[in-house]
């Protein structure tokens, strides 16, 4: 593999936004039958650098070399046609259309007809060779997201794509549906394709690449030349820069329950409904809930957060009966919500920060009086928050969509966190968070923990749920299979009760 | 090759000067309609200028003009700004006519039929504008198609009014019998048609800036606008804030009504709006939906219309070039529009 030419070279690549250098001389490049991790912080450069190569940026200098040669790439046609595909964290599928349907978008057939036969036979070559099943004649709608995954990763090859992006492909994925990934991608190695795998999570990274580049504030900050042999730490100083203490979950007696549910059923509002949904939570523990996407997780956090009355159940916050189910309710009674998905539920994208971070309470007279607005206090109330949780942004009137990730995750903690909640629940807190935001955010989890507030976290990557939660509930179809006592989980326990094949618990 | 790249951040100057830009560009595409119909085009735009602000008249004229389409473009910025497609001012404005022709009709004091038809022009233009908000709402109907059908609706309705019980007896015209005198708007300057409903409009343009920007209603309905699921986590009821948004904006557009039946025409006919209602959408987008962009912005249509007619007298141009001027306005706007989220960018 060393006397091949790399399936494709990034050499010198700036690109800058204004001010912003977004990417600066950045050198990268795979050789056929490589795995190449791709690491580093939110706004570190990964997607500009992924852009450029996919052709939706033109770079300000530097060159991309193809197997050796000098290639333009000015769009995502370009970038196909030089065999690079890429598999987004955000699928581009049309669900209406069955499997087969979506691998024939934009593929000239034969004579004005498509070549279905002929499409057949590859696909069952890429099935064949690399372990990729699906049924073609399924509609997409009908596909688990690990399967509409597959499909991306099927589509690329498809297109006999020679490398592969995958930007955060398994933060969708249930463990075992990693395991599946993993062995698909060192088959494509195998056969000499190259791949760029995109991960926030170190241990996959050091499981599966061969090599890592490290980029940080958009240079290249290091390299890693046997993943499997370092260590997640020192992966993970070199993303940040300096050195990085794990947080202390200390211990803690938990008291008085705050938040039950009893019985909770829901209707099906697009997703999986909850059936008979039965959980307490007490002041001053964490409780994390744990499911293969799709298992009643977002019916769960709807229902506690006022966004979906049950049909059946009960549900008490803080010793009181919920009624009505409506936001406004559930923040009287002294609940804190940090929702699933930040750009779209919990924040206002187009419109100033401080906006956003008073969104919820703009009715309580901390910010208004009879009807009208009280501008300076709704501006202090933010400037004192981004002050207090360190969030990065020009001021409180820029546009809440300009920030990045952490800094919008640190402005909804704030926005909830400065009323001393009793109970919170968070919805994949630091899913897309790079390592130092999701630190941030899980001290603060642990510092309200040790100030007597009950916590509930649901989020799909295990390893999160295992460090911080003093209990864990899986949840599978709708229901809570098992709750176990932190030590005695495991991931591999966890996995088996995720996939429903725990038995009782 | 050109292509368009997302822009970080817009400039601030551009906001300012992109109104502007879409204005020049208006005139300057229109110039060649002008040369087409034979005539000079500085002559032309020179006739239209002195027609609608060349005089202290004139420009009394143009405000007269501007004050209905102050009204419909307030209408429309505030339904704009909760995302709640209103298009249907134009109905609104005629219900509103309508029903302070009505009122205005029955004698008594003159305040007080100036207040009640007020209340009852506003009243009826949130009628109309409640069913497509309703509609949407509860059924999920999309408010563009069926705000905009509903101007149809009205306007046969008005026409049914006209042509039947309305009618005038003697001479047989299809226009409605008057208000009382007493109920006529005042006229502000002694010998123009400047009436009180001028000066309303243009006191209500900073009435709904500051209920936008100032107020926890004008707050809910930006955030209901920009992001419903955001507000309706954040506790808003959605479905309430755009029910009032569209009150509020019926109201805004039935009061267009009321001026010109209280202070221009002081009864009902068909041509008594010549689109002021689709004007708005127009004024609204030009003005970026600022309520306090609204009056300028409505103040240059009124003066493109009012010199247009003159124009078409003087040069022979048919007057239609003001709609032409409206219309291309509006896509000059949205293209600018497209600059400030995008630049151009030469690739090789």
């Amino acid at each position: 593999m060393t006397t091949l030419p790399p399936l494709i070279e990034m050499r010198g690549i700036s690109k800058s936004f204004g001010p912003v250098k977004a990417n600066e001389a950045v050198d990268l490049a795979v050789a056929p039958g490589e795995i190449l991790g791709l690491l580093g912080e939110n706004g570190a450069g990964k997607t500009t650098l992924m852009n450029i190569l996919f052709g939706a940026y033109q770079p300000d200098a530097g060159e991309i070399l193809v197997n050796g040669k000098p290639v333009s790439i000015r769009n995502s046609a370009d970038a196909l046609a030089a065999g690079i595909g890429m598999v987004h964290q955000h699928f581009h599928l049309a669900s209406r259309l069955t499997v087969m349907e979506n691998l024939l978008i934009g593929i000239p057939g034969k004579g004005g007809r498509l070549d279905r036969a002929g499409a057949l036979a590859r696909l069952d070559d890429i099935a064949r060779n690399y372990g990729l099943h699906l049924d073609p004649d399924q509609p997409v709608s009908a596909l688990s997201i690990g399967e509409q995954q597959r499909l991306e990763i099927i589509k690329a090859l498809f297109r006999r794509a020679r490398l592969l992006i995958l930007d955060e492909p398994t933060a969708v994925l249930a463990p075992s549906e990693v395991d599946g990934l993993f062995s698909a991608l060192r088959a494509m190695a195998a056969q000499g394709l190259g791949i760029i795998f995109i991960s926030h999570k170190l241990n996959e990274v050091r499981a599966l690449t061969h090599r890592c580049v490290v980029l940080r504030h958009g240079r290249v900050a290091g390299r890693v030349d046997v993943p499997a042999e370092t260590t997640a730490l020192e992966m993970a100083q070199l993303m940040c820069g300096h050195e990085i203490v794990p947080p202390e979950r200390g211990p803690s007696v938990p008291g008085a329950v705050v938040l039950s549910l009893d019985a909770v059923s829901t209707g099906g509002h697009g997703g999986m409904p909850l059936r008979a949904v039965t959980l307490a939570v007490r002041e001053g523990e964490i409780v994390g809930i744990a499911g293969v996407s799709g298992n009643g997780q977002r019916a769960l956090a709807d229902v506690v957060s006022g966004m979906l009355k049950p049909q059946s159940g009960t549900m008490d916050i803080a010793g009181k009966r919920v009624a009505a189910f409506t936001p406004r309710e559930v923040q009287a009674l002294g609940l804190g919500r940090i929702p699933e998905d930040r750009m779209t539920t919990g924040l206002v994208t187009n419109l100033p920060l401080a906006d956003s971070m008073v969104l919820p309470r703009i009715g309580t007279e901390a910010f208004s009086a009879r009807g009208l607005l009280k501008p300076g206090a709704i501006v202090a109330f933010a400037e004192a928050q981004i002050e207090a949780f360190d969030i990065r942004c020009p001021g409180p009137m820029v546009r809440a969509g300009a920030l990045s990730g952490g800094n919008l995750q640190k402005a909804l903690l704030a926005r909830e966190l400065a009323f001393d909640p009793k109970v919170l629940i968070a919805a994949q807190p630091t899913r897309g968070l790079d390592i130092g935001a999701a630190r941030f955010v899980h001290e603060k989890f642990l510092a309200l923990r040790a100030r007597r507030c009950g916590i509930v976290v649901v989020s799909e990557d295990l390893e999160e749920l295992l460090a911080l939660s003093d209990r864990i509930a899986v949840m599978y179809e709708g229901r809570i299979v098992g709750v176990l006592d932190s030590a005695d989980a495991s991931v591999s326990r966890l996995g088996m009760l995720m996939s429903g094949a725990g038995g009782s618990a | 090759m050109l292509r368009l790249e997302a822009r970080q951040r817009t400039p601030a100057w551009l906001n300012l000067t992109l109104p502007l830009v879409a204005i020049v560009v208006t005139l300057i595409l229109c110039s060649g309609l002008i040369v087409l119909a034979g005539a000079g085009v500085a002559d032309a735009y020179g006739v239209m200028f002195k027609a609608s602000l060349g005089d202290s008249y004139a420009i009394t004229e143009t405000l007269v003009r501007a004050a209905p389409m102050i009204f419909t473009g307030l209408a429309v910025t505030l339904a704009f700004r909760a995302k709640f497609w209103n298009i249907g001012a134009e109905g609104q404005l005629l219900a509103g006519a309508m029903a302070s022709c009505f009122v205005g009709a029955i004698p008594m004091p003159g305040p007080l039929a100036m207040l009640l038809m007020a209340i009852a022009g506003a009243a009826a233009g949130a009628a109309v504008a409640l069913i497509p908000a309703l509609l949407r709402v509860r059924l999920k109907v999309d408010d563009v198609v069926s705000s905009l059908l509903l101007n149809s609706v009205v306007f046969y309705i008005l026409m049914a009014l006209i042509e039947g019980p309305w009618k005038d007896p003697f001479s047989g015209y299809p226009i409605s019998p008057p208000i009382e005198d007493s109920a006529g708007l005042p006229v502000l300057i002694e010998g123009t048609r400047l009436h009180l409903g001028v000066l309303v409009a243009v006191l209500a343009a900073p009435l709904v800036w500051l209920l936008i920007s100032r107020t926890v209603l004008g707050f809910r309905i930006r955030v209901t606008g920009e992001n419903p699921e955001a507000a309706r986590y954040g506790g808003i009821d959605v479905q309430r804030v755009i029910v009032i948004a569209a009150l509020l904006s019926g109201a805004l557009a039935g009061l267009a009504g009321v001026g010109e039946v209280g202070g221009v025409h002081f009864q009902v006919m068909s041509d008594i709006s010549p689109g002021y209602g689709y004007s708005g959408i127009v004024i609204a987008m030009l003005a970026r939906l600022n309520p306090l962009g609204v009056v300028p912005v409505a103040i240059f249509l009124a003066a493109v219309m009012t010199g247009a007619e003159a124009m078409s007298r003087a040069t022979g141009v048919p007057a239609f070039l003001s709609d032409v001027i409206q219309g291309t306005a509006l896509l000059a706007m949205l293209v600018a529009l497209l600059f400030t989220a995008y630049r151009i960018r030469r690739s090789a």
